[in-house]
């Protein structure tokens, strides 16, 4: 059995270390000042979909994201890794999208692909942490959903039904559905395996349209002349595909700004004023005497 | 540390040295690949580029997965059961971590699946594994032994076990028996001919064999009945498929838990030759050997390494009488020394692995076809020289990790007595470098010949001739004197005539010789690279000119006669 799966995955920043330079003064986020990253559940999603294609000679893995020019390094990191190709949805006209205006244009890209058994996905992003997108890319496509998973345990053929391990409060519990299906990962399930020499010297020169020109706006540091231009005739699988709007053939009302409901109410820009701190020695007393507080200001509890 | 690759400005440094053109032309053969392989490189800077993203990810796999799984590795260590090696559950993920990059088989032509790296490359590959888990780095690097598979090996056995190891596949070298540690020509593994089955059968016992259950087994066997010295041995490869190996015990050892050390008992294992009969010692040994010493170099800088960070850290870190003890000039005295000796200590295993490389690929050239006249002198040129520093590489770091082990605890405190400090493991691990593959007793029995026919001498007169910055200038003339005090101290023992004598300061010698040739090496860095190498070039010539200095005066003071009182 060989199966067609699509990985969902984003670049995002990364907010996990964050500097004093990582808010703007409006309250968003400055990019600038934090390294972009491949969302981390999104890499443990890609792990199943590649552990799949081990235990299934034949499956091809296809990676999906939207963003600009540069998060062709996600679908890179993905060929890095062994995924066979990639697509990046890209068009001004995709930005400032909200989860349902993300959902309506992954739709769309994944009904263009059409072939699929399986479409996986992280459970959340980091810089947004909602873990509506896969939810609501099941609903829009019409099909079964799987989340929180932890593990995919079997595909059985006959049947076209998958078993998954999924993380639930306390526990785990196995569930099953029918091909195809929406799956989302969760940071639990096992982490994704490191690049591949072989894959990363082959694969390391593949670049988006936008990133092949010169002195590309997506990377304004970039050299302005392409590197070995003639491999990228040679060697088509370094091309990789960016689709517009119109190429998926979307309604441009229900892509980014115009199609996101989602409003900002407000924005509060908090800053952690105090400068003192406090020193605790390893003793019972102080340790308890820390937890006691924690609990009075209700940091933790 | 995050990436044990970028973290450490000095390995791209290293890779990123002139004489790498060279190597990577000949290596890829004008680069001829690149119609045929799809990862194979366009040309020289797509070929550093390619080697640059390779150790990225050795670095990253080190930092995420090895590091955190060294201390765990450290306390479970590998066990034996039923005759097979169980390896800790964290060397287990290491490994599969590190076959899943495609990191094995890294040094083999790519017609095998190999990336047809030279050996620097993999050589930092061993030091970066290392200096996180050392046990961990003699598993990953006892994949070099295929090198001497391949070097002497027939194109059969290269295409059936070649793509093995490319794929993960982990080997050993069986040398060491009960009776036959350092002196391995009194090896008695007995290799008789099966005719019936056309095959060779091993029976007997082995010792101190690292990863003793590996799947490709290079074994040291008596070949020839009746025989009693090295003449009557040779190479065997003993495939784990076959079976007929097992595992007795498991060694209970100081350090290196991770790395199983085990007792082998052969009974009528199936093996085939490697080579030729009787070769098995005086040739294709003294190759495999010659790859290991240079990965226990390695493997030493990466302890280095490991206990200079450590040092560091916790001198940055801790306070006593008011501030950090960095600040303290008896503290900071131990760590610039470290990161000096650290830094040489580098500097000459990559130059030896850059000699290597190049006579190396010359040799597999020649495999194809005639070497030209030029190319011939070039390869005499460079494998002279690789044999001259491959004992000194090996000798010097492993004594070096050893001293830097030992000032990492004595920066620690009391606390780096206490197990709870990574600086205790990386001492205990330490101590085995300059034991195993050949103690440094032995690297100078290597060493001490090209100290007598004047080899290092010459080569430290030639990187006298190599122009240097003017803030090296000063250094470099101290070295002159340096250099010319090892001159003056070969005459006074070459003229005593006196083999006890000479085999008695051999150990002095050969490390002016070794202090001379790091010290030069140090000041072309600092010249190349000052902001990175300025400092250790200072601290260590100071550090060198006194041992020189101490040596010289031992050796010059010394006389013969009083050998009888330290005969014992």
């Amino acid at each position: 059995m060989s199966l067609k799966i699509i990985v969902l995955a984003k670049q995002v920043p990364d907010t996990r270390n964050v500097g004093k330079d990582a808010m703007k003064e409006d309250g968003t986020i400055n990019r600038a000042a934090l390294p972009a990253i491949f969302n981390p559940e999104d890499l443990n999603a890609l792990e199943q979909a590649l552990r799949l294609k081990d235990a299934y000679p034949g499956t091809t893995v296809t990676l999906l994201t939207m963003g600009p020019g540069r998060a062709a390094e996600i679908i890179r990191e993905g060929l890095y890794r062994g995924a066979d190709n990639g697509y990046l949805l890209t068009d001004r006209a995709f930005a400032g999208a909200d989860t349902l205006a993300t959902s309506y244009a992954l739709a769309t890209a994944i009904r263009k692909i059409g072939d699929y058994d399986i479409i996986i996905g992280g459970r959340q992003a980091i810089d947004g942490d909602t873990a509506q997108v896969g939810p609501q890319v099941a609903e829009k496509l019409g099909l079964t959903q799987i989340t929180y998973a932890e593990e995919i345990l079997n595909v059985d053929e006959k049947s076209r039904r998958i078993t998954v391990k999924r993380h639930i409060d306390g526990g785990v519990e196995t569930v099953e559905g029918p091909l195809p299906i929406v799956i989302t990962v969760n940071g639990s399930a096992a982490p994704c395996r490191p690049r591949n020499a072989k894959l990363v010297m082959k694969y390391k020169r593949a670049l988006g349209a936008q990133e092949k020109a010169p002195a590309p706006a997506c990377h304004p540091e970039g050299v302005a002349a392409l590197a070995y231009p003639e491999l990228y005739e040679k060697r088509p699988y370094l091309n990789i595909p960016e689709w517009s709007v119109a190429d998926v053939n979307g309604d441009l009302e229900q892509c980014g700004l115009s199609g996101s409901p989602t409003k900002v109410k407000a924005i509060q820009n908090i800053v952690f004023q105090a400068k003192e701190s406090k020193t605790l020695t390893g003793s019972d007393k102080d340790v308890e005497d820390l937890i006691v507080e924690l609990l009075a200001n209700h940091t933790i509890g | 540390m995050a990436n044990y690759y970028t973290d450490i400005p000095e390995l791209k440094y290293h890779l990123n040295n002139p004489m790498m053109e060279r190597i990577c032309e000949l290596k890829e053969r004008n680069y001829r690949d690149k119609e045929e392989f799809d990862y194979a490189p366009q040309d020289y800077a797509d070929t550093l580029d390619s080697f640059d993203k390779v150790l990225e990810i050795t670095g990253e796999i080190t930092g995420e997965i090895i590091a955190p799984n060294a201390e765990g590795v450290d306390e479970e260590g590998p066990h034996c059961a039923n005759g097979r090696v169980e390896y800790a559950s964290g060397t287990k993920q290491n490994l599969d971590a590190m076959v899943k990059a495609g990191l094995n088989g890294m040094t083999m032509p790519r017609r095998f699946g190999g990336l047809n790296f030279p050996i620097t490359p993999y050589t930092m590959c061993a030091e970066i594994v290392s200096a996180a888990d050392a046990g961990f780095g003699n598993i990953w690097s006892l994949q070099d032994c295929i090198e001497t598979l391949y070097e002497f090996g027939n194109e059969d056995q290269h295409s059936r076990f070649i793509p093995r190891i490319c794929a993960g596949a982990t080997m050993s070298m069986d040398l060491t028996e009960p009776d036959a540690g350092s002196d391995l020509q009194s090896v008695m593994l007995k290799a008789t001919f099966d005719e019936k089955e056309n095959c060779w059968r091993l029976n007997g016992v082995k010792r101190f064999i690292t990863n003793g259950d590996a799947d490709l087994h290079l074994v040291l066997a008596r070949s020839e009945e009746g025989t009693k010295d090295g003449r009557g041995l040779s190479m065997f490869i003993y495939d784990k498929e076959e079976g007929g190996v097992d595992v007795r015990r498991i060694e209970n050892k100081l350090g290196i838990h991770g790395s199983p050390t085990c007792e082998l008992v052969y009974k009528n294992a199936k093996a085939e030759l490697c080579g030729n009969r009787k070769l098995g010692l005086i040739k294709y040994v003294m190759a495999l050997m010659n790859g290991a010493r240079l990965g226990i170099a390695a493997q030493s800088v990466g302890l280095s390494q490991a206990a200079y960070n450590e040092g560091l850290a916790y001198a940055k870190e801790r306070k006593q009488f008011g501030k950090a003890i960095i600040e303290f000039p008896a503290v900071y005295d131990m760590l610039s020394i470290m990161k000096a000796k650290l830094d040489a200590g580098r500097a000459l295993l990559y130059q030896t692995s850059r000699y290597v490389d190049i006579y190396k690929a010359l040799d597999d050239i020649a495999r194809e076809r005639k070497l030209t006249p030029e190319e011939r002198q070039e390869q005499k040129k460079y494998e002279k020289l690789a044999d001259a520093f491959t004992p000194l590489a090996k000798g010097m770091n492993s004594e070096y990790a050893n001293q830097n082990a030992y000032d990492c605890i004595q920066i620690h405190g009391g606390s780096g007595f206490m197990l709870e400090y990574a600086c205790q493991r990386i001492y205990r691990d330490a101590r085995i470098t300059s034991i195993y593959e050949g103690t440094t007793q032995l690297q100078t029995v290597a060493a001490i010949r090209y100290v007598t026919n004047g080899s290092y001498l010459a080569t430290i007169r030639d990187f006298e001739a190599i122009p240097c910055s003017p803030e090296m200038e000063p250094l470099k003339a101290r070295l002159v004197e340096m250099a010319n005090k090892l001159g003056a101290c070969m005459n006074i023992v070459k003229e005593a005539q006196n083999q006890e004598l000479l085999d008695f300061v051999a150990r002095r010698l050969m490390e002016m010789a070794a202090d001379c040739i790091m010290a030069h090496l140090l000041i072309q860095d600092a010249t190349r690279a000052p902001e990175m190498f300025a400092k250790s070039a200072v601290v260590y010539l100071n550090y060198v000119e006194a041992e020189v200095e101490k040596h010289s005066s031992f050796i010059h003071s010394f006389n013969a006669d009083e050998l009888v009182n330290y005969r014992q």
